[in-house]
């Protein structure tokens, strides 16, 4: 972007609104939001506290075991419906209906299934990202040039070699796009499943600062959170643009 | 030019045993309803270049890909050296239209990669790597990756990989089809040379004439669908002249006429 003829950095629009936050904080008209400095001094406090380390690492730990089982899930998945034209037509309706679905909707049910505690943030979070990794594995799957496959065959490669030296290979820009949504729809997950069970981690957090009004320390809790989400998410993006190459020349 | 009519003299395309690498015996194909192939019987000469012609659809990539072991053939049987073929294997290499390198992996990967899943260690498969390399005219390249490299060098580390294997049957399916004209040119020349070289069996298919009579030592034209042996010939012409001069050789351009005047009917 260009402003009067100077090239203006990229996240400049994030101090304009940085700086409008700050004003109305600081008019007092909304108690709801105090001022930016107040929330950043309250996040450097918070993150020192015991209380929020603690429910940092419980929210840590469910949202990468359930991320990890929707990876190892999801992939296989859709190479299963990517290679099996009966899988897809068995699993395709339900894959797109879960990716679609309101999934908070579930989660009370999940705690009659799995108790009031951490295995329901962790089926929540597969919950939310399992379906999405499908749908991109699958599209990636279906993408591998035929060609290449013959390749694999016509050079003699075991059925084990084609599918991790050739085909998933192949599909990897696509597993990594639907891993990086599969990660944001996780966050939302272990956020959604702590709220609702409200005695966990970040959720019960959230629940006693908003009860509270203690709002500084509401948003500074989510001010962490969407840095945390838009890290990882970052991370997987460049991840990908290392693979990116591949597919222009397939 | 020597035209050998398929029905007329059935034992003129038959050599003795063992000069043939390839022998392609009572081949036909169905795709459902649609006969791609019917009753083909074809030998292909040991260390010779033999060419598949014909029009677009008349299943000759579909016959490669049977001897390639890549598609099953609904009756009939593939020989090669005598026997009998199952599936792909290691006496046949096949080299693809669209070069099917793996993006990922650079030059020198791609080249070594039948290797590779042959389980050889990684110097040993690098150096015969790279002496494939060094003779399709890539040396330097070892480490680049495909989208680095333009078609016609695409379709040359394909060649390589080809010949890395040490098959005995290279089984090329219209190799220089997506690689753009002068390159094809030189490409040709190339191959002409390799396959003088390396004193192996070349099974090529292709949809040019030109390209046909200019390589080959032996021309099958299939009819269109369903595709059968129309036509066997073998364009006599002195390799020992420079190519400029064999473009330009009456012999060469009687043939290909005659084979233009063959093909014309079946052209819309």
């Amino acid at each position: 972007m260009k402003l009067f003829g100077y090239r203006v950095p990229m996240m400049a629009s994030l101090i304009v609104w940085c700086a409008i936050w700050e004003l109305v904080g600081r008019s007092g008209v909304l108690f709801l939001i105090p001022p930016l400095s107040d929330v950043l001094v309250a996040a450097v406090a918070l993150v020192q506290t015991g209380t929020w380390q603690a429910a940092a690492i419980t929210t840590l730990n469910s949202f990468l075991v359930g991320m990890a089982l929707a990876i190892l899930v999801g992939v296989a998945i859709g190479v299963l419906m990517g290679r099996s034209v009966a899988a897809d037509n068995l699993l395709g309706i339900w894959v797109n209906i879960f990716v679609s679905a309101p999934l908070s909707a579930l989660v009370p049910v999940l705690m009659i299934l799995f108790g009031m505690g951490e295995t329901t943030v962790v089926v929540t979070v597969f919950l939310f990202a399992v379906w999405i990794i499908v749908l991109d594995t699958r599209a990636g799957i279906q993408g591998v040039p035929p060609s290449l496959i013959e390749m694999g065959r016509s050079y003699g490669a075991s059925r084990f070699a084609l599918y991790f030296r050739i085909i998933l290979l192949s599909a990897l820009p696509e597993i990594l796009a639907g891993i990086r949504l599969g990660v944001i729809r996780g966050v939302k997950g272990v956020v959604i499943g702590q709220l609702l069970v409200s005695i966990l981690g970040y959720g019960e957090l959230f629940e006693l600062y908003s009860r509270n009004f203690d709002m500084e320390n509401f948003w500074a809790l989510t001010i962490i959170l969407f840095a945390a989400a838009m890290l990882l998410s970052g991370l997987i993006e460049s991840l990908e643009k290392r693979v990116d190459y591949y597919a222009g020349v397939r | 030019m020597r035209n050998i009519t398929a029905q007329a003299s059935a034992a003129a395309t038959r050599l003795a045993a063992s000069d043939v690498a390839v022998e392609v015996r009572g081949i036909s194909k169905l795709y459902s309803e649609v006969e791609a192939l019917r009753a083909i019987d074809l030998d292909f000469p040991r260390g010779k270049l033999t060419t598949l012609l014909g029009p677009s659809g008349c299943g000759k990539t579909t016959l490669l890909k049977i001897i390639a072991g890549l598609i099953p053939a609904t009756a009939g049987e593939i020989r090669v050296n005598g026997k009998v073929v199952t599936g792909p294997g290691p006496e046949r290499a096949f080299v693809f239209q669209d070069f099917a390198l793996m993006p990922w992996a650079t030059v020198m990967r791609n080249v070594a990669f039948g290797l590779e899943l042959k389980g050889m260690g990684r110097d040993e498969r690098q150096a015969i790597a790279a002496k494939y390399i060094a003779e399709v005219g890539l040396t330097g390249f070892e480490s680049k990756y495909p989208h680095e490299l333009s078609g016609g060098m695409r379709q040359r580390v394909g060649l390589a990989r080809a010949f890395a294997v040490n098959a005995d049957v290279l089984l090329l399916d219209e190799p220089f089809s997506a690689v753009d004209e002068q390159n094809r040119r030189k490409f040709q020349e190339d191959l002409l040379s390799l396959v003088e070289k390396e004193k192996k069996t070349f099974i090529f298919v292709t949809h040019s004439i030109e390209e046909a009579v200019y390589c080959s030592d032996r021309i099958v034209i299939l009819s269109r669908r369903p595709g059968r042996i129309a036509q066997i010939i073998e364009p006599e012409i002195d390799r020992a002249a420079s190519p400029d001069a064999i473009r330009r050789d009456q012999s060469y351009l009687d043939t290909v006429e005659e084979i233009w005047q063959g093909l014309k009917r079946y052209v819309d």
